[in-house]
């Protein structure tokens, strides 16, 4: 068409890639054995035990979370999972799901920290957000492909590019957002930095973190599905042989299924960040009671030995 | 002293009586600050002590935003406007110098955009200075590295915020606790301290709330409790009160000055309400677009504002609260030495045109009035001592009462109202009229507006003759002897 004009660009980084593999291949080679054996033992931990003690241990954490009304949808979700007899892919998705997310957060929160704190960091990682974000989901598998060959490592590396951005954008703006009067109150009382961000930006910012985190679970788990075209396990497999052979059938039921691992997922963790359910009840409780028996005791040592020191130390030395 | 406690009710007012006591809290508290200004002022001839003396001090302190800072200072040095510089970048403070007393309460006040708060936020380097130097208590704060800054803030300097800034996931306890938690005590002391500053304030009993649990007025004094749990000798205080309703600022205020008085901190109290200011301030700094216009008491700047500016912001001040009886004073013109005898205070009545007069001891005391005629009856009867008829028919008040404590006295009492210092000699008195034209900023010394007294009851002619006749009978007395 326009010979004259054309660029080689895919060339180019298709070049790029290959010196890569060639030049950094153990360092690929040694990234794939950490991930495919921390992807092992998670895939381990959800598909040995018998289907009832997932189950229970996934009603109870709704419960936790929510209530009884979630717990019970979810126990019939679940019980509806098994029934289309997906339940061993159902498991491994959440494997994959919960290490490329975990893998993502890792990632994204500490780098969503330095872009609140630093301008720079913020100008350059903006950018490669929004490339990561609005780059075809399906682009990352090839390099993923080339670099990690064929399995549950390319799929859960691309699922981390691809689930990135929330998190990174999510942390930095909940940090941004926490009130600066109450940062400058830390400063003024001369706290350090590090101290300010623990015990100030990262609690007061944790809503927001927490919603970034959900949406990693979520576009995590919305990738994992795809990375099964590079021979990521999990319910992605079933969809990509129904889409082959044409089988209405068989691609609902995998589909349906991903949407219920989706509504369990996404309400499991809004409930963290948002302080619904008895989660949060469990730990506020502790909490006020803690304290409420805390200042008792402090009142009544304030008031035996009011006689003798109170007077002593609040009296302000006399100009 | 003891410490009192804060009431916990927010909207009660204050009774009368308290808020004399604190006029004389107040009149003590500004001797004491007299006294220290004088002591500061003996300068030592070692230079490097002169700094020591101050408790925060500022020197020729610039801050500009923009790209070329530095570039702007150097043209504001040279006499640039500010708006001759916009290009270069916006400036905030110019050229600000000033020095705070130990135990003072030093207001900054300036309408929005006058570059108050950017200054306060140089006073402890939550901002860096573009130019100029800051010591607060001996130490250089401009210009050294940021463990250091720390260092000092949590020794010497502590902050209360106009918007609260309480730390809202942790209790009220907590937040009181949180400057000992940097300075690195243990939880178990850190918390028994803020518990104590909890009580000070008058939040016993709320240490385990949680801020949002809080109206306003009570937020803002976890915010205070917080401050002075740091056990700083300076203490900012950036629009502290500017978020409260007004009923609650006025408390607080009155609180401030307490505590003041009892813990002696260096206040820097930042606002942009002139009566506040008046109120609270025992030195005032006026900003304008970036600039200190004048520093001075507050009656200073009410009774000779540096500039039109500040002349135009004060016209609006309710004078009566920041006048005192001292400062709007006349002199005495009636009084007589109650040795004297009534033959004395008889001529000085007549040749004064006056039917009373203020009876004083050898030190100045103030004994009582007399009038003219029980006078005029002691001089026919030939008796000297006047205690007979002493009247306490007069309302004396404290040199510090401010006029608006002043009305309800003037009215009772059909003299002017004497004023007496704390050892009870008399410094002056102060005739309606002069109330009146002390509150519409009149001068009465122009002549024109004739002081008035009473005016004598019995006539000059008749004192005469009885002057006369008792020193014809006193003459006749010492003849017989």
């Amino acid at each position: 068409m326009n010979d004259f004009l054309r660029i080689p660009l895919g060339q180019w980084v298709e070049n790029g890639i290959d010196f890569i593999t060639d030049t950094f291949g153990f360092v690929f080679d040694f990234i794939k054995l950490i991930i495919s054996s921390v992807a092992d033992g998670m895939n381990f931990v959800f598909t040995s035990p018998p289907f009832w003690i997932m189950l229970i241990i996934f009603a109870v954490l709704a419960f936790v979370a929510r209530g009884w009304l979630f717990s019970l949808g979810t126990t019939l979700g679940f019980l509806l999972i098994l029934s289309l007899d997906q339940w061993e892919n159902a498991m491994d998705t959440m494997a994959l799901v919960l290490v490329a997310a975990a893998i993502a957060v890792f990632i994204s929160v500490p780098l969503g920290i330095l872009a609140a704190k630093y301008r720079t960091v913020s100008t350059i990682v903006k950018p490669v957000l929004d490339f990561l974000q609005t780059m075809p989901a399906f682009v990352y598998l090839i390099p993923a492909l080339i670099l990690f060959r064929i399995g549950d490592v390319p799929g859960i590396v691309a699922t981390v590019l691809f689930a990135l951005a929330p998190g990174v954008r999510l942390t930095e703006l909940g940090i941004r957002g926490v009130d600066s009067e109450v940062v400058e109150a830390g400063q003024a009382f001369g706290s350090s930095p590090g101290r300010i961000l623990r015990q100030i930006q990262l609690p007061l910012a944790l809503p927001s973190i927490m919603a970034g985190i959900n949406q990693v679970i979520m576009l995590s788990l919305s990738m994992v599905v795809i990375a099964s075209m590079v021979g990521a396990g999990g319910l992605g497999q079933p969809v990509i042989q129904s889409l082959s052979r044409a089988d209405v059938a068989l691609g609902f039921e995998a589909g349906l299924s991903v949407v219920i691992l989706a509504i369990f997922l996404d309400r499991l963790t809004a409930s963290f960040g948002s302080g619904k359910g008895y989660f949060r009840f469990i730990i506020e409780s502790f909490n006020v009671r803690g304290r409420r028996a805390e200042s008792a005791a402090v009142d009544a040592a304030a008031n035996s030995d009011a006689a003798t020191t109170e007077p002593a130390e609040l009296t302000p030395p006399v100009r | 002293m003891v410490v009192s406690q804060w009431s916990c009710s927010e909207s009660a007012p204050l009774s009368f009586p308290t808020r004399i006591t604190q006029g004389f809290d107040r009149a003590l508290r500004s001797t004491r600050t007299v006294i220290e200004r004088s002591e500061a002022l003996k300068v030592p001839s070692n230079q490097e002590n002169v700094t020591e003396k101050f408790a925060v001090s500022a020197k020729n302190i610039y801050k500009v935003f923009g790209r070329r800072p530095n570039e702007a200072v150097e043209r504001l040095q040279h006499g640039a406007s500010r708006d001759e510089i916009t290009e270069l970048g916006t400036a905030a403070v110019i050229d600000a110098s000033f020095d705070v007393l130990p135990g003072e309460i030093f207001v900054v006040m300036g309408l929005s955009g006058s570059g108050k708060s950017t200054l306060i936020r140089m006073l402890n380097g939550l901002w860096d200075t573009t130019s100029g130097t800051v010591t607060v208590g001996g130490d250089l704060i401009t210009g050294i590295s940021a463990p250091k800054l720390r260092d000092v803030r949590r020794r010497r300097i502590s902050m209360v915020f106009q918007h609260f800034a309480l730390f809202p996931h942790r209790s009220v306890l907590e937040n009181a606790a949180y400057a000992l938690e940097v300075q690195g005590i243990a939880r178990e002391e850190r918390l028994a301290r803020a518990q104590k500053t909890i009580d000070l304030v008058g939040l016993k009993g709320w240490g385990h709330k949680m801020p949002s649990e809080l109206s306003g007025g009570m937020q803002q004094r976890v915010g205070l409790a917080r401050a002075l749990t740091a056990d700083t000798d300076v203490l900012l205080m950036d629009e502290a009160f500017s978020a409260l309703d007004p009923l609650i600022r006025r408390e607080m205020q009155e609180q401030l000055l307490e505590l003041q008085t009892e813990l002696g901190k260096t206040i820097i109290f930042i606002t942009h309400d002139l009566n506040e200011a008046m109120f609270l301030g025992d030195r005032i700094a006026v900003m304008r677009d970036g600039r200190i216009v004048q520093i001075g008491t507050p009656e200073d700047i009410l009774t000779d504002p540096a500039n039109d500016y500040v002349a135009q912001f004060v016209q609006d001040v309710d004078r009566s609260r920041v006048l005192t009886a001292a400062s709007v004073m006349e002199p005495v013109r009636a009084t007589v030495f109650a040795s004297g005898g009534p033959r004395a205070a008889l001529k000085v009545m007549r040749d004064l045109q006056t039917s009373t007069a203020f009876v004083i001891s050898r030190d100045r005391t103030l004994q009582g009035v007399v009038r003219d005629a029980d006078v005029m009856k002691l001089v026919r009867k030939g008796v000297t001592d006047m205690t007979t008829i002493l009247s306490d028919e007069y309302n004396a008040v404290d040199e510090n009462t401010y006029l608006s404590e002043l009305f309800v006295p003037s009215v009772e009492s059909p003299l002017p109202l004497a004023v007496i210092d704390e050892r009870g000699r008399l410094k002056g008195v102060v005739p309606r009229v002069t109330l009146l034209a002390a509150l519409g900023n009149v001068t009465t010394d122009t002549g024109e507006l004739q002081v008035m007294e009473p005016p004598l009851t019995v006539s000059t002619d008749v004192i005469t003759d009885a002057l006369d006749a008792s020193d014809t009978s006193s003459d006749a007395k010492e003849d017989a002897r």
